[in-house]
């Protein structure tokens, strides 16, 4: 194990004097954009929609349809080694009509780049995008949470379920705009749906699978989750 | 997996060897105290392997450091498979944000990582300011280095301390929470608060420091490394501490990128990426200081990393105590900061800035940010989307716990029960800041 260890350093693809700086004084607007929009834009003809540089950062949209093989080259391509990523998450903007973004922060160590990728997801279709799970394993809580908070599918995610709220939860997606902040039903309904639980079912069917849990269960209960009442968190 | 490594004990039992293994003791003497071999007995035990067990633990225990809750698969003691459940403390403070102004945000921060609240503080102001598109002054730059660093060596104590007693060990909890108090009365006599600090505002900080403030910040930079170098004699060549933590865990470099492993986690690993050295913010690039790096990315190399971490916060203290200039704290810009409570109530011009700030709060111009900064867990981003009005459209955190407990499956499964207490302390999780 040890001679196959390496320290993997950040910048280590730079000229040794290049000394990171401080961003100051970052326009708005415009500046100089990411070597990869380049690069990107004549590897993927039509799929770089647009590009934009907002406070100093890159910001490139893609077709939703090719996200992955977009993703995968960032990450394996020796020019541009987007090896870690930083953050999955979505924007859905106060203007209904606006379609909803998916954003996905990326990191080159080796170049200390960073990249802001994103993707638009009409309202009127299903919205749904490729997974990146099998590029950076990082995804697959930040993919679960996206999912949880805004309802968008990940086509591809070996286990996309909601990771914050709990499984039965049936108020919808806390992050979308037309939820309302102090949540989609009444108080007394939410009190209502609370005492409704049962408290003994705190394991999923999978977790019961364990170990013949389900089998050692008492008759009552094993009718029960057998009629099919859901259990989970 | 590391077995080629040694650690030369010097804290040690007669009851372990130089790498802090249980040695086998005969337990029956002879009158004259001389071991007896005793054979084995010879009832046969029932044949219990392949017979698997499910065991759920929290989310309300002591040892899951708040209310995580892992369902654990087990074959006797080994570990097979890791079920984590979170989202046990959520209160969604990412959707409360887009109905906040921005300066009414940073209570909220406070409160997500509450062992960072100050470091919170600064990288929310942080990422506002970008998204402002303000320049904050030279004071308040290295009073924020002061900040963030003292709030990295309260988040590690701490983290020491809870490890401690998860492996077994009582003393140096309460060393390192004695210093914490230290540091906590060095806040409160700052702020005003001791936990939740609210400590920065949009271009500059709530409060300049106090006469005298620096006095005890220069006595605590003298007197901590003395309680950093007894933590490290009592641990780092203890016996039971190096055979609890050595070997646990293990991520190589490749995983832990991969996984999106950050701060200690990521660097006991071999990757020197340290976000203030890479991605510098606070002028982080002028500090004289070491980034520490792992070789084994274990338990017990996460434990290496995060001393040294504190002594390195010592360091850079001791730099920024140095060249703290004289001046402003807050940018002198009334349509960001509120005027003094005795201008706004005796000048009109004051009032209406006080008055229209109150009510309306300021406007950033359309834009995004992400700013990110190295807090004790790990990259900690604020992702701020702007529509020209004075509340975000969307507030994102990326909470660096989150994303290093999501590889827990992975670091716990082949090892044992009592193993995935310390892995999982060793990810130095806080569930205010997981479930948000």
């Amino acid at each position: 194990m040890t001679d196959k260890f390496q320290i993997v350093s950040a910048g280590s693809a730079l000229p040794s004097d290049a000394r990171p700086v401080t961003p100051r004084n970052l326009p708005n607007k415009g500046g100089s954009p990411s070597e990869t929009v380049a690069a990107m834009s004549s590897r993927f003809p039509g799929v770089v929609l647009h590009s934009e540089v907002i406070w100093g950062d890159t910001n490139i949209y893609i077709a939703s349809s090719r996200v992955v093989e977009v993703m995968q080259w960032l990450h394996d391509d020796p020019t541009q080694q987007y090896n870690y990523l930083s953050d999955i998450t979505a924007v859905e903007s106060r203007d209904f009509e606006q379609p909803i973004e998916v954003v996905w922060h990326l990191r080159s160590l080796p170049f200390r780049r960073f990249l802001r990728v994103k993707t638009q997801l009409e309202k009127s279709a299903a919205l749904e995008v490729s997974s990146v799970w099998g590029i950076w394993k990082a995804a697959d809580w930040m993919e679960r949470e996206c999912y949880d908070m805004f309802g968008i599918r990940f086509n591809g995610h070996p286990d996309l379920r909601r990771i914050l709220m709990w499984e039965q939860y049936k108020e919808g997606y806390p992050l979308r705009k037309d939820f309302p902040l102090r949540g989609r039903f009444s108080r007394s309904e939410q009190l209502r749906q609370a005492l409704a639980q049962n408290p003994e079912a705190k394991y999923s069917m999978e977790e019961l699978s364990i170990a013949d849990a389900f089998e050692d269960l008492p008759e009552d209960m094993r009718g029960r989750l057998g009629a099919g009442e859901r259990t989970g968190e | 997996m590391s077995g080629n490594r040694t650690i030369e004990v010097e804290l040690s039992t007669t009851g372990l060897d130089a790498q802090g293994r249980p040695q086998r003791v005969p337990l029956v003497t002879n009158d004259g105290g001389a071991p007896v071999n005793v054979s084995a007995p010879q009832s046969m035990e029932p044949e219990l392997s392949g017979d698997h067990m499910l065991i759920n633990i929290g989310p309300q225990h002591p040892a899951t450091h708040g209310v995580l809750r892992l369902v654990l698969e087990l074959d006797g003691e080994t570990v097979v498979r890791c079920i984590p459940h979170v989202g046990y403390l959520h209160c969604g403070f990412e959707k409360i944000g887009e109905y906040r102004q921005y300066n009414q945000i940073i209570p909220w921060t406070d409160r997500e990582d509450y062992l960072n609240s100050i470091g919170n503080n600064v990288a929310f102001a942080l990422g506002a300011e970008r998204l402002f598109g303000i320049e904050i002054t030279e004071r308040c730059t290295v009073l924020r280095v002061i900040a963030a660093e003292l709030s990295r060596i309260i988040s590690h104590l701490v983290w020491l301390g809870t490890t401690c007693i998860d492996i077994g060990a009582f003393t140096p909890f309460l060393w390192a929470f004695q210093e914490r108090e230290n540091v906590y009365n060095l806040l409160e006599s700052w702020v005003g608060a001791r936990l939740t600090t609210s400590a920065t505002r949009v271009g500059g900080m709530a409060a300049d420091i106090p006469t005298g403030w620096m006095d005890g910040l220069r006595q605590f930079i003298r007197t901590f490394p003395h309680v950093i170098e007894e933590i490290d004699r009592m641990l780092t060549k203890n016996g039971i501490w190096v055979g609890r933590t050595i070997g646990l865990g293990v991520m190589t470099p490749e995983e832990a990128i991969n996984w999106g492993l950050s701060g200690p986690m990521l660097r006991a690993s071999g990757v020197d990426y340290d976000v203030r050295k890479d991605f510098p913010y606070l002028g982080y690039e002028d500090y004289d200081f070491d980034v520490p790096v792992g070789t084994n990315g274990d338990v017990y190399d996460r434990y290496l990393v995060r001393m040294e971490e504190l002594r390195q916060s010592v360091r850079i203290l001791e730099q920024a105590a140095k060249k703290l200039p004289e001046g402003p704290v807050n940018i002198d810009d009334p349509r960001i900061i509120l005027p003094p409570k005795s201008k706004a109530t005796s000048e009109m011009e004051s009032m209406i800035h006080h008055f229209k700030q109150v009510m309306e709060g300021p406007r950033p111009p359309i834009g995004e940010a992400y700013v990110a900064v190295e807090s004790p867990k790990g990259e900690k981003g604020y992702y701020m989307v702007s529509d020209g009005t004075a509340k975000p459209v969307r507030w994102r955190i990326r909470p660096p716990s989150f994303i290093n407990l999501a590889a827990i499956p992975k670091m716990v499964e082949g090892h044992l029960l009592s193993d995935v207490i310390a892995i999982n302390a060793s990810i130095d999780i806080v569930m205010g800041e997981i479930d948000r």
